[in-house]
């Protein structure tokens, strides 16, 4: 009965879940904000602005430049308007571009130097920021055992890095794990070589203007055979009002190493919506593989549409090297709107790239997602599974692209799209383009869309669920392929998120 | 312990009439039994009682233990301790059998005002019913009820029941599709609830399951009414000569 035993752990996740719905009773759990004196650019962009980001962050003089054609370029470009999305101008001059609590104005040497107002909002985030305990003085805290799983996190407020945990214990394994703009000062040899290959400075509207303007993010090497010996984490919390966040994150995998990189983030509840345009860029070399897990909670809007984060975000893997692998999986249950396509480009031989994603959409948030599998390498292989789930008003777009080159023989991609749909008022769509460009590759694709059946729910019900357990429930069953892809620790948030964004969606 | 009074039921969506007056009073400690043609409104009235979507109730009442049923929500129902065997279970992919039982249980407990059951509790409770009724830790993994065959989905009802402890037990048809052992298990099943407190409502077309689940009354239905009442001899007439002659009889 071993097997059981096992299982239970995983039963009594669920089950949180349903706590969790009826503790929070309907409303967006990280909506409040952490009142702290902060220090901001004038609004706007342009390349004054550009400066101050770069000088703010100490910046060697290449990176300024680079920011600054970036910049250049930017404004020659018009914003995109073929996704299925719909929302109001954005005044890009009317944001900040630059915030930051003024405890940081001296980069803290460690994290016994962070505000402690900040600490504490990392903590109400349920961050598991160990070093707390190491904050607090208790001699030894960094050798003893974590509880659980070990996670390092790198915590980004606002425009800035706040801290990173375990950094010791990482150098030993020689994984370099830090915020951005430290990497650009204490390794501009990884940063010059790798910062934009992946995604160009010309890719996009919002990843040039991120190139321009990006503030802080995260950094990972992890050196040639090795095996990052735990968890990294970036949390992202957007805490001033009308300030952009537009972090920007590099991770270098070299041969044959692994990572597991996980990313979450929340916001303030504002009836203003507020801008996010992140970049994150993934080299994998020869043999190695990554992989990258986002819950991403920003703050979806009230129930009337209104506020919100809007969330264009370029994240891209290029898999290098012969028989490196990719492994994207998102559960996107926040922001207003949604744009975002992490993508695969399958250079190397036999490399693979995955894709897992679970879109949920309430009220009148939309999101155009899904991701991108470039085929360039002979046997490359790739899998998408999305899973798109709408209730009240909102619509939720699947956009995916399948693309095999000539040189991609013998390669294949399997893509399933399946759509869940609370209620008849909200949308689904499923945007597939495939190329195929040589004969002796195959692409499979499959698509479904179906509603909350009434007869689960009357069952659900008569054996004593009430509506909303009954949708939680059948909606994590739904998407349960893709929270089984997802690390523990986010399988379990995420399967709350799941039950707390579909709050109100039925009744 | 349940009582129906003249109860009227209609579609909500069509002018059909199904339920004509259904009057009957099953009290606690007691098994009875409903036969009768198809489509005389059996399924309909366990719907009616559990709180399904889709009927109007036109007319008349029903009650557990004094409470008014008919104005309850469904799951407010179940935590009153109405169970309904469904005589055609659901399935619902991706949830586990167990995740569902136990959130259902959960669920009922917290209704109640009652302690959650641990996971351990849970587990040992979860194991011994399932041994119970031959039902394999696998199954109890797998997805509700999805790619069970019809004969597994009905112990999968009376597992359900057996996890979840109500007063008044509605089996609608649990026995069809079981081979004869599974009707062993079932009855077994059933009979190991039996109790003072308890009352069940059974569901059937045959004869076979009341010789291993006793009824005390076995009532008939027709045509949205029940027609006649009568002692466990009264299935044995409807097995031997069908339903003709006692519908002929109420003719007169
Ligand atoms: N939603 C519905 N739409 C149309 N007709 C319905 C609906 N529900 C029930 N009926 C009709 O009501 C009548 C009673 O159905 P019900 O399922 O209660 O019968 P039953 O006694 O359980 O029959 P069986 O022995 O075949 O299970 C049938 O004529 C059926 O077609
Ligand atoms: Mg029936």
């Amino acid at each position: 009965m071993a097997g059981l035993d096992e299982l239970n752990v995983k039963e009594g996740v669920e089950e949180e879940t349903v706590e969790a719905v009826k503790s929070l009773a309907g409303t967006y759990k990280y909506g409040w904000e952490t009142e702290i004196e902060m220090e901001y650019a004038p609004k706007g962009v342009n390349p004054d602005i550009v400066r101050l980001i770069s000088e703010k962050n100490d910046e060697p003089e290449w990176m300024t430049e680079w920011r600054l054609e970036a910049f250049a370029r930017w404004e020659k470009l018009d914003e995109p308007s073929w996704a299925l999305l719909n929302y109001p101008e954005i005044d890009f001059q009317d944001q900040y571009y630059y915030a930051r609590p003024k405890s940081m104005e001296e980069k803290p040497k460690s994290l016994d130097e962070v505000d402690p107002k900040l600490l504490a909002t990392y903590e109400k985030l349920g961050i598991p920021l160990k070093e707390q305990m190491i904050l607090a003085g208790v001699e030894g805290a960094e050798d003893m055992p974590a509880e659980g799983r070990k996670v390092a996190v790198d915590a980004v407020f606002d425009s800035v890095s706040v801290g990173t945990t375990f950094q010791a214990e990482l150098k030993k394994a020689g994984v370099i794990f830090c915020s951005i703009s430290e990497a650009i000062k204490e390794h501009p040899e990884l940063v010059k070589k790798y910062l934009g290959s992946v995604v160009p400075v010309s890719d996009n509207y919002y990843a040039t203007l991120n190139s321009a303007v990006f503030s802080d993010g995260s950094f990972v090497y992890i050196p040639p055979n090795t095996r990052c010996p735990m968890e990294l984490s970036t949390y992202f919390r957007i805490n001033a009002e009308n300030t952009g966040q537009f972090e920007r994150t590099l991770i270098i995998a070299d041969k044959g190493s692994y990572v597991s990189y996980l990313e979450g983030c929340t916001a303030p509840q504002r009836d203003t919506a507020q801008l996010h345009a992140a970049v994150v860029e993934i080299i994998i070399e020869e043999d190695a593989e990554v992989k990258y897990s986002t819950v991403q909670n920003w703050f979806p809007g009230d129930e009337e549409g209104k506020g919100g984060i809007y969330n264009f975000v370029t994240k891209r893997a290029d898999c290098r090297g012969d028989r490196s692998k990719v492994m994207w999986t998102q559960v996107e249950t926040g922001s207003a709107v949604t744009w975002k396509y992490p993508s695969c480009i399958l250079r190397g031989a036999e490399s693979q790239g995955e894709f897992y994603s679970i879109a949920i959409t309430n009220n009148y948030q939309q999101a155009d997602t899904g991701t991108k599998m470039v085929h360039l390498g002979r046997d490359t292989k790739s899998r998408i599974v999305s899973k798109g789930i709408s209730a009240g008003k909102a619509q939720n777009t699947y956009r995916g692209l399948v693309s095999m080159h000539p040189k991609a023989k013998n390669s294949r991609n399997y893509t399933q799209c399946d759509s869940l749909l609370i209620g008849d008022k909200c949308g689904a769509h499923t945007v597939p383009y495939i190329e195929v460009k040589n004969n002796s590759s195959r692409v499979e694709h499959e698509a479904t869309t179906s509603k909350v059946d009434e007869e689960q729910m009357f069952y659900c019900r008569q054996r004593g669920m009430d509506e909303e357990e009954a949708v939680a429930l059948i909606v994590n069953g739904f998407a349960k392929e893709v929270l089984q892809a997802l690390p523990m620790e986010f399988a379990m948030e995420a399967q709350q998120l799941v039950a707390i964004s579909l709050e109100g969606s039925v009744g | 312990m349940l009582k129906i009074n003249n109860l009227h039921v209609k579609l909500e969506e069509e002018d059909k009439q199904i339920l004509k007056g259904v009057d009957l009073e099953v009290p606690a400690g007691k098994v009875h039994a409903i036969m009768g043609p198809n489509g005389s409104g059996k399924s309909t009235l366990s719907y009616v009682l559990s709180g399904r979507d889709g009927y109007e109730v036109t007319a008349g009442d029903a009650t557990l233990d004094g409470e008014e049923l008919l104005d309850m929500e469904p799951e407010e129902r179940a935590a009153a301790g109405l169970f309904l065997a469904f005589q055609y279970p659901v399935e619902i992919p991706g949830v586990g059998n167990m995740t569902f039982l136990r959130t259902a249980v959960n669920a009922q407990r917290k209704a109640r005002g009652e302690e959650e059951m641990s996971a351990a509790d849970f587990l040992k409770f979860i194991r011994a019913k399932a041994k119970d009724l031959k039902i394999d830790a696998d199954m109890l993994k797998r997805p509700v009820n999805v790619g069970f065959s019809g004969g597994e989905k009905k112990r999968n009802e009376i597992l359900q029941m057996a996890m979840l402890e109500p007063k008044m037990c509605i089996l609608d048809e649990t026995d069809s599709g079981l081979d004869v052992d599974a009707m062993k298990l079932v009855s077994e099943g059933v009979n190991a609830l039996r109790d003072e407190g308890r009352a069940f409502l059974v569901i059937t077309h045959y004869q076979r399951l009341l010789d291993h689940i006793k009824p005390d009354v076995v009532h008939i239905m027709a045509a949205g009414r029940i027609v006649k009442s009568g002692g466990p001899e009264l299935a044995l007439e409807v097995e031997n000569n069908g339903y003709a002659d006692i519908l002929a009889e109420i003719d007169a």
